[in-house]
């Protein structure tokens, strides 16, 4: 029953155990590595507040089983993205923008964004908003977000 | 499977979050916690750092970050050296809730006394210290010195660990306004950077040495009765722990989070039929037809319905909103743990203090037995889940013996949180033959019952003890006016029951009734052929809401007219809207100009721009309480525009996000507020009273780009063409 998968997360060789290849990505992260990025929201891929990449894609790690990932596969949070002492440009530019309120959805926004500035490293306002068009805010801090994406792609 | 961290491991995460996981021994001597005593509040250790002790809580506001200005600023010690330990009923004082936006206007004034209190008894120490005459001696950085210059001492040395122990003095003068340094100015959120690294530690990172993960399985229907429970359904699943059923609480506990999940899930169990909830297409025929249990008369000037007899021009509405889920991103969740007949609770609650009684009541426990600690969780707006998620884990560490994290799913928060009442409210007015109104009736019928304790979903499905007085909050604020009409009557109803178990969500009450007075004003400015912002302004007479008025006029260059707008003929119809109110009629001052655009063929409402006035007194910090009202104004424009419970007979059927949709990136409006700004005033509380006046002012908006007035949230496409005609 014991399924094992080996993956490099954040740029490290670990390994998720459990007993169900089902188990979505997202309890490995956080229950087994002890990451505190990709954040439980809705467990239907409806918020985007797991939000992690896999292999460089955005993806919805509450709603995306182990056994979808292969061997070797690399997997960022925003642990990896960057640090308080070494923040990733759209880090920055959220501490820049105060682009916080309570912050549990901050995790999907930073890396939905991150992975629109990798494809689009110049978005009008327009793609900025399409792209978080599934990520979901609740207190309101929308219009922050928006400009702190425009100045980390400034950056 | 699970890497469980130690305590020392969460500890160090957490940073200064959470400073103490264990209830100190019994006989120990306990900190004070006693609401009037510096101590209670405050502590300077021997290197002059300083910690806060807040009942009050950050719930996502900015507000930890407001309280560590106002000590820094009244003790005069850099924001570096403050450090705030909020919310645990072992070390900080009861200063009630943090509801009703009165963390600053409250907890932050407590907090000021306590530190101006500090601060003299510092100079007095120093004083005999340094055989300098107190008034010769100032305070700075953290040490007092001779105006004169020459050595000083630091706080540290001066205090020791000893503390004060003292009263808080309401005679010693808080520090002039006009002196601020920190107070006033826009210091940057302490928690954004650990929020946007994920090294901050949420109430779901909590993690307890040997802890255990459980899901709670809700009856199918709110009132149905657990007959049967069918365990071998979950024999198969690795790691199942226990299948916990008290009454109809039930719970399946596993060694894993995902275990758990799968438990939860393929738990097979047998519920009776119920069907209590009253049919929502008839919701307010329900409403109107439930048993009134005392009238408040709000307001009673002149002789109302007299008045309204006797006018030129006469004019009824009804207005109704919806019932409303806070809508928490994060799912409630919470850790509990029984050891050596001491229960300690991690829990994002809004009112811990409040919560250990509670809790102590549900478990025949003392509650000095019991000890809360308040993690930060996800926004909750409210009374959400936060408080029943703990009750969930109390009642599981006393049945398993283990430290159990309860997680809720999406349709646990979506279908139990308790909810914002549904509001139904008549209104009727009169102008004279000049167009001046002279008369005002309104009936709101609303629940019964104020703030207080909203009772935990454990202790009621258990049949364990439990409130049983309805707490919706103070829902009747806002129905008297902010204007001197001749004859005004406004009268609550006070309802016997409503559908579901009520409870506070942002601007409780304030929102719903402001909605309906502000909207019904503009119906009456209409039929005077009036500029809404001349008539409001005819009735007004404080001085400080004129210029709050003046104020906003010029941010939106709001030019005099009628509404509706005329020969509005284009596909999408552009509009403008106003809305004014005195929150409680007390306190902060508040004004919105909305602009939209309403797309006539497709029903669709662009909120394109909301334009506010703001004026809470003395200003704490000017981005915090932007961020504030921003996210007053777009969660607001979401509720109005999108959002409305949905069930069945039986429960709640608006179990996520694609049933209850709130707004998204695309449709946020844009923002642009005036801070009016008054350091010499008190603070008032900014937290709600910007959503008070978000509804009317698109409907207002509607009308004047479409003179189609709507009348009942939300403001959907479907119900926009149908009050276009168009369908």
């Amino acid at each position: 029953m014991a399924y094992t998968l080996a993956l490099h997360v954040n740029g490290r060789e670990v390994e998720i155990h459990s007993d169900d290849p089902d188990m979505p990505l997202l309890y490995g992260l956080r229950d087994e590595l002890g990451l505190h990025g990709p954040r439980f929201g809705c467990g239907l891929g409806q918020c985007g507040a797991c939000t992690v990449h896999i292999d460089g894609k955005p993806a919805r790690a509450c709603v995306t089983p182990l056994s979808a990932l292969s061997a070797g596969q690399s997997v960022l949070t925003l642990e990896g993205l960057g640090t308080p002492e070494r923040p990733h440009k759209l880090q920055q530019a959220f501490i820049d923008e105060q682009a916080v309120q309570c912050g549990y959805c901050i995790n999907g926004m930073i890396m939905q964004s991150a992975a629109l500035l990798e494809t689009q490293p110049s978005p009008s306002e327009g793609e900025i908003r399409a792209a978080l068009a599934h990520n979901l805010c609740r207190c309101g801090t929308h219009q922050r977000i928006i400009r702190a994406v425009a100045r980390a792609a400034r950056a | 499977m699970n890497q469980i961290l130690s305590r020392r491991t969460l500890l160090q995460a957490a940073g200064a979050l959470v400073v103490s996981f264990t209830l100190a021994p019994r006989g120990a001597e306990a900190k004070s916690v006693a609401a009037d005593e510096v101590d209670a509040f405050l502590a300077i250790d021997a290197q002059g750092l300083v910690t806060v002790y807040s009942g009050k809580v950050d719930l996502g506001t900015g507000v930890r970050t407001a309280l560590t200005q106002i000590a820094a600023e009244e003790l005069d010690v850099p924001l570096s050296r403050v450090n705030v330990i909020e919310g645990d009923t072992a070390l900080t004082p009861d200063q009630g809730p943090t509801y009703g936006s009165l963390s600053i206007q409250n907890g932050g004034m407590q907090i000021r006394r306590a530190a101006s209190t500090a601060r003299a008894a510092l100079l007095r120490l120093a004083s005999t210290r340094l055989g300098v005459a107190e008034a010769d001696l100032l305070t700075a950085d953290g040490v007092v010195r001779p105006r004169a210059g020459g050595e000083g001492i630091g706080y540290g040395a001066l205090i020791g660990a000893g503390g004060f122990a003292l009263k808080l003095d309401k005679d010693v003068p808080a520090k002039n306004p006009e002196s601020y340094r920190v107070v006033g100015t826009s210091v940057a959120r302490l928690d954004i950077p650990d929020k946007v690294t994920g090294r901050f530690t949420f109430m779901h990172d909590v993690r307890v040495e040997g802890m255990v993960h459980a899901r709670v399985v809700r009856p199918p229907a709110l009132g149905a009765t657990l007959l049967e429970v069918d365990e071998t359904s979950v024999q198969a699943i690795p790691g199942i722990i226990k299948v916990v059923r008290v009454g109809n609480f039930l719970a399946v506990v596993a060694g894993s989070e995902w275990g758990a999940i799968r438990g939860a899930r393929a738990l097979k169990a047998r519920w009776s039929d119920w069907q209590g909830l009253p049919e929502q297409a008839r919701l307010w025929e329900h409403v109107r037809g439930t048993k009134v249990v005392k009238d408040d008369v709000t307001s009673n000037v002149g002789d109302a319905p007299a008045a309204l007899a006797a006018g030129a021009k006469r004019l009824a509405a009804t207005y109704d909103f919806p019932i409303h889920t806070h809508g928490s991103i994060g799912p409630s969740c919470a850790v509990a743990e029984l050891r050596d007949g001491r229960l300690t609770v991690w829990t994002a609650s809004q009112m811990t203090h409040a919560l250990r009684k509670q809790i102590a009541a549900m478990l025949g426990m003392k509650p000095d037995d019991v000890r809360c600690i308040y993690v930060e969780g996800a926004g909750c707006y409210g009374r959400n889940g936060h408080e029943d998620a703990a009750g969930d884990a109390a009642l599981l560490a006393r049945e398993t013996g283990r430290p159990v994290r309860v997680q809720w799913s999406r349709a646990d928060e979506h279908g139990w949180d308790p909810k914002g009442p549904p509001t139904l409210i008549d209104l009727a007015g009169a102008l004279d033959a000049d167009g001046n109104v002279v008369a005002w009736h309104s009936n709101f019928f609303v629940p019964q019952g104020a703030a207080g304790n909203v009772p935990l979903v454990a202790a009621e499905l258990a049949a364990l003890a439990h409130e049983t007085v309805m707490a919706p909050g103070n829902i009747i604020q806002n129905s008297a006016l902010p204007y001197a009409f001749p004859a005004i009557r406004t009268v609550c109803h006070r309802l016997e029951t409503t559908p579901f178990r009520p409870s506070w969500i942002r601007t409780p009450g304030r929102m719903q009734n402001t909605y309906a007075n502000e909207c019904f004003l503009d119906e009456l400015a209409a039929a005077a052929a009036a500029d809404p912002i001349a008539l409001r302004r005819r009735y007004l007479k404080d001085p400080r809401g004129l210029d709050l008025i003046e104020r906003l006029v010029a941010l939106a260059n709001w030019q005099p007219r009628p509404s509706p707008a005329r020969g509005q003929t284009a596909a999408v119809a552009r509009g403008r809207g106003v809305s004014y109110v005195k929150y409680e009629l007390v306190r902060t001052y508040i004004g919105a100009i909305a602009e939209v655009e309403v797309d006539r063929a497709t029903g669709t409402i662009h909120v394109a721009r909301v334009f506010v006035a703001h004026d809470c007194g003395q200003i704490i910090n000017p981005d915090g309480l932007r961020n504030q009202i921003e996210g007053n104004i777009i969660q607001t424009v979401s509720r109005v525009l999108k959002e409305e419970l949905t069930f069945d007979r039986g429960a709640v059927t608006s179990l996520d996000w694609a049933s209850y949709p709130i707004l998204t990136f695309p449709e946020a409006p844009e923002v642009v507020i005036d801070l009016i700004d008054r350091p010499a005033e008190k603070p008032w509380g900014a937290g709600e009273p910007s959503a008070a006046v978000v509804p009317a002012a698109i409907s207002n908006a509607v009308f004047d780009a479409t003179g189609v007035r709507l009348r009942s949230v939300p403001f959907t496409p479907a119900r926009v063409k149908a009050a276009l005609g168009t369908i």
